[in-house]
């Protein structure tokens, strides 16, 4: 007998290999010349264009579609990359209809924004498939910086970093840079190896030496100490390591949907990946929605995202959310976690109802059970261990504007540093921002 | 449904659009498919004399400009004069026109400038029972180089002598049709009304070049690395073509002959405009070329239903209509006063009139925290650039009431006043 979406428990293989194909395909298919054209012809122009605004990075949006309208999308992507060196990305799984589209003031005409996102796609595919890399180091400065955290954040300042002239050293603490563009994000925002080809077109710049399965203050790699007495500067862009707990019975038997995620991307073959029959989410942000609808396109027979809120205040995106429906996943909101039971034929997530007081959430007596074969918790991550003297704010790392942390020489920046909203995009921008006030302080001392 | 019967020079046509002299005019096949269409009438391609046709590059025949997602807003060709035999086409024009009747069929001509020529060819086309001729005094490319076309009708004297030769030699009424390539066109115009035109058409294609390869180094079209100037025609030249018909149906010289209009008619707007400015009907290409001979059927409902709107019962009643209302700028009222005024319920908020006034007018729009844009009635010279700008035509310009003050010059709106009793102006005639 072979596997399907119905045989119990959890199991590989539950779709043909066509399925899987189609299933993990790129979600916002990239556009054609001619759609581009099309596209870029919608661009009003604007004045202080509000785009440029919403942009956590500041691209001037409308300078590079008037690039693509006019037939030079090698230009695009430079005024693009020298905003964003992730531009590539971040056109991906930017939630643009929350930033630079949402403000589109075609948005506010006709409901139906210049479509940015798939632009700057096509501008910097256009550029990155060819290979060039459009930017020069500078002359050597002879100053060395350690960027710890391959991620978005550290990316953007090491190659911000080394286009000034100075000697980057790149520790990651796993095998692959990239961070969550590698292992976090939904693998059909990014399909094809994307994240990796990225990574190797920025670190045409040169001036970028990596250092893998390093991390930070573990025995054997290294402490901020050490990285300060080698180093002129260090920029922090490790990320959030640690995950929340449910702090619950039976959390043991849930799976960190981060974990699901990253194994999921590694996978050279989908079909070896087991998925429970029956996949309950619990969360409410991109995370929770990136696990449950790759749960479902895995073969899963239902998906369900709990949440303990109204959906309207789900962290995830309204797109995201319609994503997530369309794609057979199933929301059900004010529902918070009481316990997970093992039962006979698998799992049981007991959940009790909620309402909104004005005092705050109020769990109420009220309870029912869900059955789940697999269980996947996202409920937020968490700082990983610090190192002593860095100040933190509300569980980050506190930074003043410039990613100045309270240590001399010690920069952070991205979802390890205050601010931002944990995107990839806010992270490039605090990773180059760094990386401008680092450079500053190399060359004024 | 407004009755668009229309009559120009005593020639009957069911509705004022007809095809231009062109490609799409140059054979039986497509003249039938324009009439099925719907088209009142047709200018056949123009016939040369007898004898081995003209000869047509075969590499590209046209450039183009595109407006924004590719639209066509202007097409240039090197395309010659029909290229089939005079016999072909006079049987083909006989063939068509006795099965169209209630079409008028006018054909194109353009022979030598000789007395000979034109008294041969006259006589051919009159058998075939076409409804009239119109004289090819215009095209600017290709049969100019050889004394035709535009050749001609940059000399007012040449004008006037086919034209008599013309009207001498054949029964059939005669539309002279104009070259814009010229500097003053009441000059050639009122040359053909000397000669006796019954009627003049207006404008042919303007020398051009379009574009230039950048790889190459040569003008488009490019024909095997060189490239030639062009005629150019379609939305791009209408406002120069309705300059023309105004010129020509307001100046007392050439004032009443009937004008056929040509120049970038694309809907029924454009028609109506063109009969508006003098016009009895209206001649088009570049939409037929663009969009097929399907658009006419756009410009007849849409014509129709402006003048059942208007009250208008035949189109008589537009041609002309706004011909008195185009004056010289010294009658201008100087003393009329309007100021922009943007609606902020439909401004959407892209700043062009903010980012058009401030770089490149009179600083006269504000904008605050909020993206609010407003305008400053104090710098306001209501020059219309941000109207012009607007992509989604939120702004309008408020006429100022007589009296009240205008606060850019602080000075009180005054009742009609012009530039010839200015007194800045040095001629000025002092008020009596």
């Amino acid at each position: 007998m072979t596997t399907s979406q119905l045989t119990p428990g959890i199991a590989p293989g539950r779709l043909s290999p066509e399925q899987y194909c189609e299933n993990f395909a790129d979600v916002a298919p990239p556009l054609g010349a001619h759609e581009a054209r099309v596209a870029a012809d919608r661009c009003y122009f604007c004045h202080d264009a509000p785009c440029v605004t919403a942009c956590p990075t500041s691209i001037d949006i409308p300078l590079f579609i008037r690039q693509i309208a006019t037939g030079t999308p090698d230009a695009a992507a430079k005024t693009i990359l020298s905003q964003n060196i992730l531009g590539g990305m971040c056109a991906r799984v930017c939630p643009t209809e929350n930033l630079c589209e949402g403000s589109c003031v075609r948005e506010t005409a006709e409901g139906k924004p210049v479509e940015i996102g798939l632009l700057q796609r096509f501008a910097t595919d256009t550029l990155m498939e060819k290979g060039a890399h459009p930017f020069a180091r500078a002359a050597e400065t002879g100053k060395r910086v350690a960027v710890v955290g391959a991620g978005p954040a550290g990316l953007s300042a090491a190659h911000r970093l080394a286009m000034k002239g100075h000697s980057v050293t790149l520790y990651d603490a796993r095998a692959k840079q990239g961070g969550l563009n590698e292992y976090g994000i939904a693998s059909y925002k990014a399909p094809g190896r994307f994240a990796q080809a990225e990574v190797e077109w920025l670190m045409q710049i040169g001036g970028i030496s990596v250092v893998q399965n390093w991390a930070l203050g573990r025995a054997g790699d290294g402490a901020l100490e050490d990285l300060l007495a080698e180093y002129d500067a260090v920029f922090l862009g490790m990320g959030l390591a640690g995950v929340n707990a449910l702090r619950l019975p039976g959390e043991e038997l849930a799976t960190p949907a981060t974990e699901f995620i990253a194994e999921l991307r590694q996978s050279t073959d989908l079909a070896t990946l087991p998925i429970g029959r029956k996949v309950v989410v619990i969360g409410g942000g991109m995370t929770a929605v990136d696990a449950a609808v790759q749960s479902k396109l895995l073969g899963a027979e239902t998906s369900t995202i709990v949440y303990r809120r109204s959906q309207a205040e789900m962290p995830a995106s309204a797109h995201e959310q319609e994503h997530a429906a369309t794609s057979g996943v199933r929301i059900m909101t004010y529902a918070a976690p009481v316990a997970i039971h093992k039962v006979a034929d698998g799992l049981e997530v007991e959940f009790a109802r909620t309402e909104m007081t004005g005092a705050g959430l109020r769990k109420l007596d009220d309870t029912f059970r869900l059955k789940a074969d697999q269980v996947f918790t996202a409920i937020g991550q968490a700082l990983g261990p610090l190192p002593e003297g860095v100040t933190t704010a509300g569980g980050k790392i506190a930074v003043d504007g410039a990613g100045r942390t309270s240590v001399a020489k010690v920069w952070a920046g991205g979802d390890c540093a205050v601010g931002g909203d944990d995107l990839t995009v806010t992270a490039v921008a605090e990773g180059r921002d760094a990386a401008e006030d680092i450079h500053q302080y190399l060359m004024g001392a | 449904m407004a009755d668009l019967r229309s009559e120009f020079i005593g020639i009957k046509s069911p509705n004022p659009f007809w095809l231009a002299s062109a490609p799409p005019t140059d054979k039986e096949y497509n003249v039938r498919r324009a009439f099925e269409a719907g088209w009142g009438g047709v200018v056949w391609k123009t016939l040369g004399s007898e004898g081995p046709p003209v000869v047509n590059v075969s590499g590209p025949r046209y450039g183009v400009i595109h407006g924004a997602d590719r639209r066509v807003l202007g097409i240039n060709n090197i395309e010659l004069i029909t290229d089939r035999p005079l016999e072909v086409n006079l049987q083909e024009i006989k063939s068509v026109k006795r099965d169209y009747k209630d079409r008028a069929l006018i054909v194109s001509l353009m022979v030598p400038c000789d007395e000979e020529s034109w008294k041969a060819i006259l006589k051919r086309v009159e058998e075939t029972e076409a409804d009239g001729v119109e004289l090819n005094f215009g095209c600017p490319h290709g049969m100019a180089e050889r004394g035709m076309g535009s050749a001609v009708g940059q000399v007012p004297e040449y004008i006037e002598m086919v034209t008599r030769w013309v009207k001498q030699y054949s029964r059939m009424p005669c539309i002279v049709k104009l070259t814009p390539n010229i500097t003053d066109i009441r000059k050639p115009a009122a040359a053909a009304k000397r000669g006796g035109a019954d009627a003049v058409s207006l404008i042919n294609t303007i020398n051009s070049i379009t574009s230039v390869n950048l790889d190459e180094f040569c003008p488009e079209p490019m024909i095997d690395g060189k490239g030639t100037h062009g005629g150019y025609c379609g939305p791009a030249v209408k406002p120069i073509a309705l300059n023309m018909v105004a010129e020509i149906a307001r100046s007392a010289e050439t004032a009443g002959i009937p004008i056929s209009g040509i120049g970038g008619v694309t809907t029924w707007r454009d028609a109506a405009e063109f009969m508006a400015l003098g016009a009895g009907n209206v001649q088009v290409c570049t939409a037929a070329m663009t969009y097929g001979f399907k658009v006419v059927q756009e410009m007849i409902s849409g014509l129709s239903d402006y003048m059942d709107q208007k009250g208008f019962a035949s189109t008589a009643e537009i041609v002309g209509r706004a011909v008195p209302k185009v004056t010289d700028w010294q009658y201008l009222n100087l003393n009329y006063v309007t100021k922009a005024e943007i609606n902020q319920d439909d401004c959407i908020k892209c700043g062009r009139c903010y980012a058009a006034c401030e770089d490149t007018s009179h600083q006269a729009i504000a904008v605050d925290e909020e993206r609010v844009y407003s305008v400053k009635d104090e710098e306001c010279v209501a020059c219309n650039l941000c109207v012009d700008v607007c992509p989604v035509d939120c702004i309008t310009m408020r006429k100022l009431p007589l009296g009240e003050v205008d606060p850019r010059t602080g000075r009180e709106v005054a009742p009609y006043a012009n530039w010839t009793t200015h007194p800045n102006n040095p001629s000025a005639q002092a008020a009596e």
